[in-house]
């Protein structure tokens, strides 16, 4: 088995085990984590695949800008919930 | 039936995965060459990097509609935003303040770069203006930036900017031919053009997004 095959295969492993974490996950912040990871590790695989546009973008609206949205999203809900508890 | 839910799900969803396996197994290779046509065409597009052709020449159309799906999509969060009043920041961490106010200038230089580099190689205006929006966004994590709950005229002409510019790219060449087909000797020109009030719309729109949505923590 050559090294490149090896890699990709890992990169599938590793998205397709953060894509199943991210959705199970019970804590919403580690949920947004795993997704930001995903999310890089998409742009890994968009590399290999020979597209570094699409890669450009899923690093930076994918797993960025949506990553930033979703923390920002988990902090309100924090703050919301926490005056009750 | 909690316990069987889950299972029944899982089991749509797997067979639903085979069919559409066994649909793109279906599909004829290679029914159309895109490629070929459009390496055949790529000298009268004005850039030489194949996907800056098609977004921008080829099919300027998709783009020019992308650009005002995001201006709505603001218009949404902004409607959404219950308190118009001006935000000041949190001021952060010094030692995040520095990094930031030392990276937001490379970060717009990298910018610039990407958007230039778009006519030949990857980039282009979708990648700097996200490069943008990150030093926005950075920025105002560490409490530089108010948020944008109300943006004022600048920033709302820097928000259709791309937009008009393309509209208005669009309508100037509706006379040469049908609608967003550049005359060749012009492509290049016209294409920067269009790119760079598009990178700076869609790093305004992507910042605004974030900025428009944060609040003080109540």
């Amino acid at each position: 088995m050559s090294a490149a095959l090896a890699f990709d295969l890992l990169i599938i492993a590793a998205l397709v085990w953060s894509a199943a974490r991210a959705l199970i996950v019970a804590d919403l912040f580690r949920g947004v984590v795993l997704f930001i990871v995903f999310g890089l590790l998409m742009a890994l695989a968009w590399a290999r695949l020979g597209a570094p546009d699409i890669a450009l973008a899923e690093a930076a609206i994918g797993a960025g800008l949506t990553g930033a949205l979703l923390l920002d999203a988990v902090g309100h809900l924090r703050a919301k919930r926490e005056p009750e508890a | 039936m909690r316990r069987v839910l889950p299972v029944v799900i899982v089991a749509l969803a797997a067979l639903l995965g085979v069919a559409l396996a066994a649909a793109m197994l279906a599909l004829p290779p290679h029914a159309v060459r895109l490629p070929d046509d459009v390496a055949a065409n790529i000298a009268v597009s004005g850039v030489a990097h194949p996907i800056t052709a098609v977004l921008l020449n080829f099919r300027g159309y998709d783009t020019l509609l992308e650009i005002a799906v995001l201006l709505l999509a603001l218009f949404g969060v902004l409607a959404l935003v219950k308190s118009h009043a001006a935000r000041a920041a949190h001021p952060a961490h010094p030692l995040l303040q520095t990094l930031a106010r030392l990276l937001a200038p490379l970060m717009v230089l990298v910018a610039g770069y990407l958007l230039w580099v778009g006519a030949s190689a990857p980039g282009g205006a979708f990648q700097a203006g996200a490069v943008l929006a990150a030093a926005g966004v950075l920025l105002r994590l560490a409490g530089l930036l108010p948020a944008w709950a109300a943006p004022a005229l600048l920033l709302r002409v820097g928000l259709v900017l791309g937009l008009l510019v393309f509209i208005a790219v669009a309508a100037a060449v509706l006379g040469h031919a049908t609608l967003l087909t550049y005359p060749p000797a012009l492509a290049g020109g016209l294409i920067l053009t269009i790119e760079a009030a598009l990178t700076l719309s869609i790093g305004l729109t992507l910042a605004a997004l974030y900025l428009a949505s944060t609040e003080v923590r109540p």
